[in-house]
C-alpha cells in the first residue's frame, strides 16, 4: 500500500497552532515570590541554577554572584532543598494590597493575567480554595469500658480488601463444603489505599514506575491514567488498573490483557465534564509510542466518550471490555462527584460495573482550567455518603465496590471515608508529595523541578524509581498501621466491620442538614 | 447446544454457526473456542443484533456475518477480517487495532471510533461522527472508506488515519450533507468525492487537492473497495477528490494562559543545562 507521509507540517503551510490574538504588552503582575539568598552563606556552587527548571536562578560571572529572577519563581523549593549551605529563602513577595476580603490578591492577579493574555487560565494540582473539609468536622469513635479496644501490635488486624462485585447470595455445596456460586472477579488488596490515575505524559515514566513498584511492594494497585502503559511496566500488570478514557490512548488488546482491573474514565474531580489537552511539548517520542499517537500534535481527549451518551451506552462499553478480556477482570467506572451522583452511581451499578470510583472537588490534575478545577463538582464526603446510601436503599450496594478519590491527606481521612461507606480510596497528591512535590501547582508547564510532572529526559532522572517507590511505600505502610491503630481503638479487628459503619462517626460544627446528608449524628448525641 | 449450532468442515478449518437466539456472550465464547481450535473461516448465520462480534480474537481469521450484527462490531479488533452481508450498527470498529471490516450495506454512528489501525470498507452510508478520533502511530494507520456519504461531524477530532467518502449514494447534485466535517481534526486526512461547501467544514480544516502519493493511495483504496462491492473503479475515479487536512497540529494551544507569571505558555522551550 502506498505510504503517504502524514507530516502535516511538511505537506502544507500549516502552523502548529491557531494564530494567537494575544498581543505582547508589559505585564502589570508582580512576582509572587522573592528569592532571597544569603551572600555570606552562598559558596557559588550554582547548584540552584542547575536545579531551578523555571529559570529563576542565574550566575552573574562578572560579579561572581548568584542572582535571581523573582518573576520566574513558582515556589517549588527545589533550590532550597538542594542548597548545601541553606543560603536560599523563598518568601512571599511582600506586596501588600489594600485589605479586601473580596477582591483578594489572587482575584486581582487572575484578572490581570487574563487581560494580558486573553486565555483560559490553566493550572495544576487540586482545588486550593478554603472549601469546607468535612473530614475535619467528623470525629471517630473509640472504645471505653463497655467494649475493649484491641492492640494491633499483638492481635490480628485485617486491612485486606476485595474489590469486585459481590453476589446477592452464595450457595455452598453441602456435600463438599465448596462454593457453588460463580463469583465475579475479585481483586485482593492488602491495604485500602490505591494510587490514583496519573497518566504517563502528565507524569514522567519514572513516576509511573515508582507508583507501580510501590503498588507491588504494598500489594495494592496503581492506575495508568489515560495515557497507556509503557511496555517496560507490563511486569507490574498484576498491580495495574488500566484506564480507558475518551482519547483511548494506548488502548489495545495487550494493554487490556496485561492489567488486573480496567477502568472507564468518565470524569475527573479536578475537571468534571471536560476533556484534556496534553500539550504537544509534553509528547516525547516515548510518550507518543505508549499513547500510540504521532509526535508533535496535542493529545486531545474529547469531553465525552463518543460511544457513551447514556447509561445504556456505558453498559455497552463495560461489556465491550468484559468481552475483550473474557470476563476475567473487574471493570471500574470513574466519575467526578457531582450533584446527582447517587442516581448516576445506581445507573453505573446496574450497567454492570464492578467498581465505582468517585472523585471529589479536591481531586488533582496535571493541567486543568483553574475556573473548572475550583468550581465544578461537589465535596467527596457528601458524594460518598449519598452514593453509599442510595445503593444501600436500592439493595445493590454489594454489586459494586466503591473507591473514593480527591484530597485524602492522611490515614484519618481514609478511615473516615471507609466509615462513611467506601471500600478503598485512591491517593494521588499524597503519593506525589511523598516523592518531593511541594504543591507549587506548576505541573501544567511540564517543567516540574522535582521531575514528577514532566517528560523532559533530564528532569525525569530526578526521580529514582527505587527511592521514590520506597518513599511512597513507607507512607502507605505508615498509614496502614495508623488505620489499624484506629480500628483497634474502636474495638474493631477488620476493616470490613468499619465499612459504612457511620455509627463510628460524629459531626462537629455541622448543620443538622449536613449531618443528615452525611448520615451521621452530632458529637454528644 | 454448541454441537447442534456449530458445524465444522474441512478438518475444522471452516465452521458454520447458527446464531439465532444466541446471546453475544455465548456467541463470542463459541468464536473464541473455534479460533483456538484452529478455524480459519467462520460463517455466522442468522445474526440479529449480537454485539462485539470478533472482539478478543487474536488471529487473522475470516468471519462472515449473515444478518445484522449489533453495536460495537469488531471492537478492539486485532487481526480478523470480518465481512457483514447486511448492515452494521453503531460503533463498528470501535478502537480497532488491526484487521478488516467489510460492510455490504450501511453502518451506523461512530463507525471507526478511535481506530488506530486496520481497514473499514462500508458499501453505502454511515451515521454521525464516523471516524471520530481515529489516530495513527508508526506504521499503524487506519483507513475508513465509505462508499456513500456520512452524517455530521465526519472525522471529528481526527488524530490520524485516512478517511474517504466516495459519495456513490449521492443524487445528481452530488452534495454531501454532513456539517462540521473535520471539527477539531489535528492529524490525518479526509478525502471526499462529491461536492462539499466551505460552511460544511470544521474551522480547523483546510481544503486542497490530493498530491501524487495521495492519488496513488486513493486509487488503491478505491480499487480495494470496488473489488469488495463489484463496482467499476474507473467510474469512481472519474471525478477529482477534495482533500481536507488539519490546519493546526495543536488547535487549542493558544486558548490557554498559564497562571504562573514567569511562564510564557504551557510550552517547554527550556532545557536543563
Ligand atoms: S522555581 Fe523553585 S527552584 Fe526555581 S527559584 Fe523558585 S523555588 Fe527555587
Ligand atoms: S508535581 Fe511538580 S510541578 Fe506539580 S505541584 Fe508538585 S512539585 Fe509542583
Amino acid at each position: 500500500m502506498t505510504v503517504i507521509k502524514n507530516n502535516p507540517k511538511a505537506s502544507h503551510a500549516q502552523s502548529t497552532a491557531l494564530p494567537s490574538y494575544h498581543c505582547h504588552m508589559p505585564s502589570y503582575l508582580k512576582p509572587r515570590f522573592r528569592v532571597e539568598r544569603s551572600d555570606r552563606r552562598c559558596i557559588r556552587c550554582q547548584g540552584c541554577v542547575e536545579q531551578c527548571s523555571f529559570g529563576a536562578q542565574y550566575y552573574d560571572e562578572s560579579a561572581d554572584r548568584v542572582e535571581a529572577v523573582d518573576t520566574n519563581c513558582v515556589g517549588c523549593h527545589r533550590c532550597v532543598v538542594f542548597c548545601p549551605t541553606s543560603a536560599i529563602e523563598i518568601r512571599h513577595n511582600p506586596v501588600e494590597y489594600r485589605d479586601n476580603a473580596y477582591w483578594r490578591p489572587e482575584v486581582i492577579e487572575d484578572i490581570t493575567r487574563q487581560a494580558e493574555t486573553g486565555g483560559v487560565l490553566i493550572t495544576g494540582m487540586g482545588n486550593d480554595k478554603p472549601w469546607t473539609s468535612y473530614w475535619d468536622k467528623l470525629c471517630l469513635n473509640a472504645s471505653q469500658v463497655t467494649n475493649p479496644s484491641i492492640d494491633p501490635l499483638r492481635e490480628p488486624m485485617e486491612l485486606r480488601t476485595y474489590l469486585g462485585s459481590k453476589p446477592d447470595q452464595v450457595q455452598i455445596d453441602p456435600a463438599t463444603g465448596r462454593l457453588g456460586t460463580r463469583l465475579a472477579p475479585q481483586i485482593m488488596i492488602e491495604t485500602p489505599v490505591l494510587f490514583s490515575a496519573m497518566s504517563y505524559g502528565a507524569v514522567s515514566i519514572n513516576v509511573h514506575e515508582s507508583l507501580a513498584r510501590a503498588a507491588s511492594m504494598l500489594g495494592t494497585l496503581f492506575n495508568t491514567g489515560e495515557g497507556g502503559l509503557h511496555p517496560k511496566l507490563y511486569r507490574y500488570g498484576g498491580n495495574t488498573i488500566a484506564q480507558v478514557a475518551s482519547g483511548r490512548f494506548g488502548v489495545h488488546p495487550e494493554y487490556l490483557d496485561v492489567a488486573r482491573v480496567l477502568e472507564i474514565k468518565i470524569g475527573q474531580g479536578a475537571k468534571p465534564g471536560i476533556g484534556g489537552h496534553l500539550p504537544g511539548e509534553k509528547i516525547s517520542a516515548e510518550v507518543a509510542t505508549t499513547r500510540m499517537i504521532p509526535t508533535g500534535t496535542d493529545a486531545l481527549s474529547p469531553a465525552p466518550q463518543h460511544d457513551i451518551y447514556s447509561i445504556e451506552d456505558l453498559s455497552q462499553l463495560i461489556y465491550a471490555l468484559k468481552e475483550a478480556t473474557n470476563y476475567t477482570k473487574p471493570v471500574s467506572v470513574k466519575i467526578a462527584a457531582v450533584h446527582n451522583s447517587g442516581a448516576i452511581a445506581s445507573g453505573i451499578a446496574r450497567a454492570g460495573a464492578d467498581i465505582i470510583a468517585l472523585d471529589g472537588i479536591r481531586g488533582s490534575t496535571g493541567a486543568a482550567p483553574k475556573i473548572i478545577r475550583d468550581n465544578l463538582g461537589i465535596p467527596i464526603e457528601m458524594a460518598i455518603a449519598s452514593v453509599d446510601q442510595r445503593l444501600r436503599s436500592e439493595g445493590i450496594r454489594n454489586r459494586v465496590s466503591l473507591v473514593a478519590a480527591g484530597g485524602f491527606r492522611n490515614s484519618g481521612d481514609v478511615t473516615k471515608a471507609i466509615a462513611l461507606g467506601v471500600d478503598a480510596v485512591y491517593i494521588g497528591t499524597a503519593a506525589l508529595i511523598a516523592m518531593g512535590c511541594t504543591e507549587c501547582q506548576a505541573c501544567y508547564t511540564g517543567r516540574c523541578a522535582w521531575g514528577i510532572t514532566t517528560t523532559d529526559d533530564k528532569l525525569t532522572k530526578r526521580q529514582n524509581p527505587e527511592i521514590a517507590a520506597q518513599r511512597i511505600a513507607n507512607l502507605v505502610e505508615a498509614w496502614s498501621h495508623e488505620i489499624k491503630e484506629m480500628l483497634g481503638a474502636m474495638g474493631i479487628n477488620a476493616i470490613e466491620s468499619l465499612r459504612g459503619n457511620r455509627l463510628h462517626l460524629r459531626g462537629v460544627g455541622l448543620t443538622r442538614e449536613e449531618a443528615d446528608i452525611l448520615g451521621v449524628s452530632l458529637a454528644g448525641e | 447446544m454448541r454441537v447442534e449450532r456449530v458445524k465444522l468442515h474441512e478438518n475444522g478449518s471452516v465452521a458454520r454457526v447458527e446464531t439465532a437466539g444466541l446471546h453475544y456472550r455465548e456467541l463470542n465464547s463459541i468464536l473464541r473456542s473455534l479460533v483456538a481450535d484452529g478455524a480459519d473461516r467462520i460463517e455466522l448465520h442468522g445474526v440479529a443484533g449480537q454485539r462485539y462480534i470478533g472482539t478478543d480474537l487474536d488471529r487473522p481469521v475470516q468471519i462472515e456475518i449473515f444478518g445484522v450484527p449489533g453495536n460495537d462490531l469488531g471492537s478492539f479488533l486485532d487481526g480478523p477480517r470480518v465481512t457483514v452481508h447486511g448492515n452494521a450498527q453503531d460503533g463498528c470498529g470501535n478502537t480497532m487495532n488491526r484487521g478488516t471490516i467489510i460492510v455490504h450495506g450501511m453502518a451506523g454512528d461512530i463507525t471507526g471510533l478511535s481506530a488506530r489501525g486496520g481497514n473499514i470498507f462500508v458499501r453505502d452510508d454511515v451515521g454521525y461522527r464516523a471516524g471520530v478520533h481515529m489516530k495513527e502511530f508508526g506504521d499503524r494507520r487506519p483507513n475508513l472508506v465509505i462508499g456513500g456519504t456520512a452524517q455530521d461531524f465526519l472525522g471529528e477530532y481526527m488524530a490520524g488515519g485516512v478517511l474517504v467518502a466516495l459519495g456513490l449514494t449521492l443524487g445528481k447534485s452530488a452534495h454531501h450533507l454532513a456539517r462540521f466535517i473535520g471539527t477539531g481534526m489535528h492529524a490525518g486526512v479526509i478525502f471526499l468525492r462529491g461536492v462539499v461547501e466551505e460552511h460544511q467544514l470544521g474551522k480547523e480544516v483546510g481544503v486542497t487537492q490530493p498530491d501524487e502519493d495521495e492519488e496513488k493511495l486513493l486509487e488503491e483504496l478505491v480499487t480495494e473497495y470496488c473489488g469488495y462491492f463489484e463496482v467499476e473503479p474507473a467510474k469512481v475515479l472519474d471525478q477529482p477528490f477534495v482533500k481536507l487536512f488539519p490546519l493546526y497540529l495543536r488547535p487549542y494551544g493558544p486558548l490557554y494562559a498559564p497562571t504562573h507569571r514567569g511562564i510564557e505558555g504551557p510550552v517547554s522551550r527550556w532545557k536543563v543545562k
